[in-house]
């Protein structure tokens, strides 16, 4: 009789432990945001393909890249007809995701797609998205099947929408 | 006309890859003077009696800051004795960072009850010369002769989130290695930060 308690009281706190450990994982699903180590990130810094690529790498907390993302919603709505995918991770907290990051995307009711790289060790993976890379953000990674150029700047409105044509332009005249 | 203009492009270029890039390790470490939290002013050359200097540019509202100050305080409780104390250096326009005003370094510090002098760059004159781009970034410095040499640049450690997750202490190591004489591997890290908020 004893045994059957424990076990039963075993099962029921397993099964308690998924149901809490699953809970956790929800945020993140419910959100509709990825999180991803850089293992997940690597596939798409790297594509080949005609469609032109343009991955910002950005953080709620940082000025100067929440400056420029109207900008790369301007670039995302004027091409959406083009082969350009704008990727936008970001670098904050995976805690912070509900009370900090989901409000600020509804704010500014950003289209383009944000992911969360969530990997500590930034002194291993940030040489392996550009060698000349100090890790400061924002940053942009563009490319496609022709072309590559890292921009560990920020970009005003006009630079990014010259830039981005550039791109899209190269890779239609290639083909 | 079109030489000048292209003379001049040269020498913006030039700059700005020149603020991009952090001293090396082998260069020879700017001195500053600069206003502590505590009103007293702080020189690299006060510290010509130590074997070197772990100065950090840092500031209040870095979100990866934060989660380094306990660190920090580590770093310092840990080496200063043994002749490596920690100077940090607020390098922040306040204009455009409100949290990083005097006052707020006052508070902070006092929060936080810093062992280490903390510095303001207020003229913004000390960071580019260091080629600091971000906080939290580490300058461990090697007292050479008469200089302090820079011996290691970059992050404390590889895990910013969580410290009982760290694997590699990469400054903590440089210490050391600086200690025995060795030249520290890696010499220099990357690690992503809080860009310098700059004056236009």
């Amino acid at each position: 009789m004893l045994y059957k308690k424990i076990i039963s009281s075993l099962i029921f706190s397993v099964f308690t432990f998924f149901i809490i450990a699953s809970a956790e994982n929800a945020p993140n699903e419910n959100s509709g945001i990825k999180v991803m180590t850089f293992e997940d990130l690597k596939p798409l810094l790297d594509k080949k393909t005609d469609t032109t690529y343009v991955v910002n790498f950005w953080a709620t907390w940082c000025a100067p890249c929440i400056a420029e993302i109207p900008y790369f919603e301007e670039v995302g709505e004027k091409y959406k007809d083009k082969k350009l995918k704008i990727l936008m991770v970001s670098l904050d907290f995976p805690s912070h995701i509900k009370s900090r990051l989901i409000p600020f995307m509804k704010k500014e009711n950003m289209k383009n797609e944000v992911v969360l790289l969530d990997d500590p060790n930034s002194n291993r993976w940030i040489p392996l998205v550009d060698k000349d890379w100090s890790g400061a953000i924002p940053a942009t990674l563009i490319y496609n099947d022709c072309k590559r150029k890292f921009y560990p700047n920020e970009f005003t409105s006009n630079e990014l929408h010259t830039v981005v044509e550039e791109f899209i332009n190269d890779s239609v005249s290639a083909e | 006309m079109r030489k000048i203009i292209f003379a001049f492009a040269f020498i913006a270029m030039a700059m700005l890859s020149a603020n991009a890039q952090a001293l090396q390790p082998g260069a020879k470490a700017p001195s500053f003077s600069l206003k502590g939290v505590d009103g007293k002013t702080v020189s690299l050359s006060d510290y010509n009696d130590s074997k070197g200097v772990i100065l950090i540019f840092t500031c209040n509202t870095c979100p990866y800051v934060v989660a380094y100050e306990d660190r920090m305080i580590a770093l310092h409780n840990k080496f200063a004795p043994k002749g490596y104390p920690v100077v940090t250096i607020n390098p922040n326009d306040p204009e455009l960072s409100k949290g990083d005003s005097y006052e707020a370094m006052q508070q902070r510090a006092k929060e936080k009850s810093f062992p280490f002098p903390y510095l303001f760059d207020e003229k913004q004159e000390i960071f580019p010369k260091y080629g600091a781009t971000r906080t939290p970034e580490v300058f461990l410095l090697k007292k050479v002769n008469d200089e302090f040499i820079v011996v290691y640049t970059g992050t404390i450690d590889d895990n910013y989130k969580d410290e009982s997750e760290v694997k590699e202490k990469f400054a903590a190591n440089a210490v050391k290695a600086t200690m025995k004489g060795e030249t520290p591997n890696p010499a220099t890290t990357k690690a992503i930060g809080c860009t310098i908020k700059v004056k236009k």
